[in-house]
């Protein structure tokens, strides 16, 4: 028996993390959002150098065949860095759906472009996740989806759109089909792109090579999974950030680092998360051999990270004082990030409520 | 990442679970409080003859000679947990003493004291704090002055958990008055029984005896019963508080304590309706659940870092401070869910099992001010993990 991370993992690490450091510096996420580019194609390039569209996807399609723990990894830097990519969605979401219930044919077409970096893949599974809001929900019949989604993942720039209908059947719709009309939606986050898909009776596939409902379970517990390794990520920046500045900032006369309430503050935050790194592999190595506990740690994961990140972002924020609370010094950025990660795909109280009827505490409702 | 044990451990699995299905009926239903009764003390024995505790002590000093694999000791806590059994025991000799004299003790030592604290013969008791040294530990005072081959002890400790049953102490005294504090204190171990002790019982909230007030009063003690020799007491003392802190902040307690709660929310009925199918209650359950299983996978973590002897760094300094709140927050719960039945206490009507959540509610609080308070811990975090200043001398008046 082994926890922790290989020495290949923690080289992947390694990796993503200096790469980031060089092309996702706060002034190019300062500019990505402030120019609302839905995605930084210069850092999404970046990494698809080292392979990172293709981790999830199998070698026979040009992948790497890769673990959720090893997107785990990565998904943490890109919280760290805040970085503005659609890697949720493409990397993660979308091979999944397609190796999970796609056709041969769809495989064989969309898994190499995928791995390959050469589309962007957007995700709408929110209804199925954290429910159906504002008569949101999709209907398939004959080939043709009619309806809404909201909080589309990626799907601003995406050549195709893995779409769940209210049955929990999914579809793949081409990114420019007809009757297809997009709404940027405007989160706190701009670093990451959601959008409202409106269909009007557009032409889709029914992703129908394999059990739709099992990939769309797949999917939510991924994501998950995914969201809570970017708070990890995020929150031990903030971290970093609040320690280093308490060990800059002066006040009657002495660092306020030495002020034992600010070393507290920073104490508490690191105790509080880093378990949550225990968690969230856990979770991920779950996904990856033990299927039957899958959905039960993907939901504490989300869960834990959901609370302590909320913890976190405003305790970080005030040890920074006024100074945390400005643009100029960015920190709103994670503050921001986090906040967005605790409510996508269920949030922890629901996900708690699902926790409790995975383990029969309660009847599902 | 493999979480597989493979067939060798399946193997040792088998062979636990045999040995649980043939003693069974031998595990201990009375424990005694301050003293291991008779039955704890020959439930200890048996599991110590199967390796089952005392694990990887070696043989020459009365433990069972296994190689360290965590992943054997783990099976064994999983069997025993599922089969509701007791582990070996965990008192402060066995938790701290042992490992503190494996590390420092002479040879001499070792084989003295080590076999009959591990059967639970010897009990023994913590000497550090004293009514003016607490969190600032090293400024105590108890002193120990030479006399020929002996010291001749003199002062008092405060807080000393079951001196009044116990057979040892091992206990910080000054022998050398004039270096710095931390220079200057001696880790000394006595007999109990040794003339000019008096031990004073003192209630605690839970209404029980649990710690006590140690006098000494020309107590001698043979300069040899030092470990590691003389003004190396800090440094002895910080090794045994390791040992302490992973003992307090064990999440297995917790995993426990968290079954438990489950069935009694599952069980308890109020109007007519089971307490977990009210949501609030469940939804704080299902929070502590995720606390409690971080920290599970946190020790998993913590572990195979000590099997590769890779510091873990941070991910080591937050067990205790954790672990504490979160025991203390599991009994919380099971009190709130009980509502009026869950502050009976004693021997009232009513009352569910026999008043531990209430016993464990304060007891728990006990062991968050205990072994380095809560804040103390958030100093080491700070100042160790994260490399924050330490806090400055205050100006002389
Ligand atoms: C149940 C229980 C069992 C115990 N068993 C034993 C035992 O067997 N043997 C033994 O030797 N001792 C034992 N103790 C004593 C225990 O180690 C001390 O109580 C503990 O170290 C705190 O010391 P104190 O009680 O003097 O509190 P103080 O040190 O006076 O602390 C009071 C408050 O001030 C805070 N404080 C103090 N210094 C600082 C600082 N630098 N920064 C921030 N806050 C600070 C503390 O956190 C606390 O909140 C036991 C205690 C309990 C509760």
């Amino acid at each position: 028996m082994e926890f922790g991370l290989s020495e290949d993992q923690k080289l992947l690490q390694e990796s993503i993390r200096g790469t980031l450091e060089r092309v996702s510096p706060l002034e190019r996420v300062r500019k990505a959002a402030e120019s609302r580019e839905a995605q930084a194609d210069d850092i999404w390039q970046a990494l698809a150098e080292l392979g990172v569209p293709g981790m999830l996807v199998p070698e026979a399609q040009g992948g790497m065949g890769m673990a959720l723990l090893d997107a785990v990894l990565v998904s943490e830097m890109l919280g760290r860095f805040v970085a503005p990519t659609p890697f949720i969605g493409t990397a993660v979401l979308a091979p999944l759906a397609l190796a999970g219930a796609g056709t041969k044919a769809q495989q064989e077409t969309w898994l190499p472009k995928l791995a390959a970096g050469e589309i962007v893949a957007g995700v709408a599974i929110s209804e199925k996740a954290s429910g159906a809001r504002d008569g949101a929900g999709v209907a398939a019949s004959g080939g043709k989806l009619s309806g809404k989604a909201l909080f589309a993942l990626d799907a601003a720039t995406a050549g195709i759109l893995i779409v769940a209908d209210k049955a929990g059947g999914l579809h793949l719709v081409k990114g420019d089909a007809k009757g297809l009309t997009k709404v940027a939606l405007t989160s706190i986050d701009l670093t990451r792109s959601l959008t409202e898909l409106q269909f009007d009776n557009v032409e889709a596939e029914a992703l129908s090579g394999g059990d739709a409902q099992a990939a769309l379970r797949r999917m939510i517990d991924a994501g998950r999974v995914m969201l809570a390794a970017d708070v990890l990520g995020a929150g031990w920046m903030m971290i970093e950030k609040a320690v280093a500045y308490a060990g800059e900032r002066k006040q009657f006369g002495r660092v306020i680092g030495s002020f034992q309430a600010v070393k507290h503050m920073c104490a508490e935050m690191a105790s509080e998360l880093e378990p949550c790194r225990s968690l969230v592999w856990y979770a991920a190595h779950a996904f990856d051999t033990m299927p039957d506990e899958a959905s039960l740690m993907a939901a504490h994961a989300k869960s834990l990270t959901g609370e302590v990140g909320r913890f976190v972002a405003r305790t970080a924020t005030e040890v920074h004082g006024g100074m945390g609370f400005t643009d100029l010094l960015g920190l709103h950025y994670w503050f921001k990030r986090i906040g967005l990660d605790r409510q996508l795909l269920g949030s922890p109280e629901r996900v708690r409520h699902e926790a409790a009827v995975l383990q029969g505490w309660v009847a599902a409702d | 990442m493999d979480l597989a044990y493979g067939p060798e451990y399946e193997a040792f699995r088998t062979e636990v679970r045999g040995f649980i299905a043939k003693h069974k009926d031998k595990a201990p239903r009375r424990f005694g409080v301050a003293r291991p009764s008779d039955e704890v003390i020959a439930w200890q024995q048996l599991l110590i003859a199967h390796g089952y505790a005392a694990r990887t002590i070696p043989k020459e000093y009365g433990g069972y000679g296994a190689e360290p694999d965590i992943l054997k000791s783990r099976i064994i806590a999983e069997e025993f947990t599922a089969a509701k059994l007791p582990m070996g025991l965990a008192n402060q000799g066995i938790s701290m003493l042992v490992p503190t004299l494996l590390e420092l003790g002479t040879e001499e030592q070792k084989k003295k004291w080590i076999e009959p604290t591990l059967k639970g013969e010897v009990i023994w008791c913590q000497g550090y704090s004293e009514p003016g040294s607490g969190s600032d530990l090293a400024s105590l005072q108890t002193k120990a002055t030479e006399d020929g081959d002996d010291f001749i002890i003199n002062g008092q400790k405060i807080w000393t958990s079951t001196a009044h049953a116990a057979d040892m102490i091992f206990c910080l005294v000054r022998t050398e008055p004039d270096k710095p504090k931390h220079e200057g204190i001696s880790y000394l171990i006595f007999s109990m029984k040794t003339p000019g002790i008096e031990v004073r019982p003192l209630t605690t909230m839970t209404g029980h005896a649990e710690f006590n007030e140690v006098f000494f009063t020309d107590v001698r003690v043979p300069q040899k019963d030092i470990v590691a020799g003389r003004g190396q007491g800090w440094f002895v003392a910080n090794a045994t508080l390791k040992h302490e802190r992973g003992m307090l902040g064990d999440p297995n307690q917790a995993g426990t304590r968290l079954k438990e709660i489950v069935d009694l929310m599952n069980e308890e009925l109020v109007d007519g309706t089971r307490l977990i199918d009210h949501p609030v209650y469940r939804d704080r359950l299902a929070h502590l659940q995720s606390r409690v299983l971080a920290m599970q996978f946190h020790g998993l973590r913590l572990l195979t870092a000590a099997s590769k002897k890779e510091d873990p760094g941070i991910a080591r300094l937050i067990v205790k401070l954790q672990g504490c709140e979160i025991n203390h927050q599991l009994a919380a719960l099971a009190i709130d869910a009980l509502g009026e039945i869950g502050v009976l206490y004693g021997d009232s009507p009513h009352l569910r099992a026999h008043g531990s959540w209430q016993h464990r509610y304060m007891f728990d609080l006990g062991l968050i001010i205990g072994g380095g308070t809560a804040q103390i811990q958030k100093n080491i975090i700070s100042e160790r993990g994260l490399g924050m200043p330490r806090e400055p001398k205050p100006a002389k008046a």
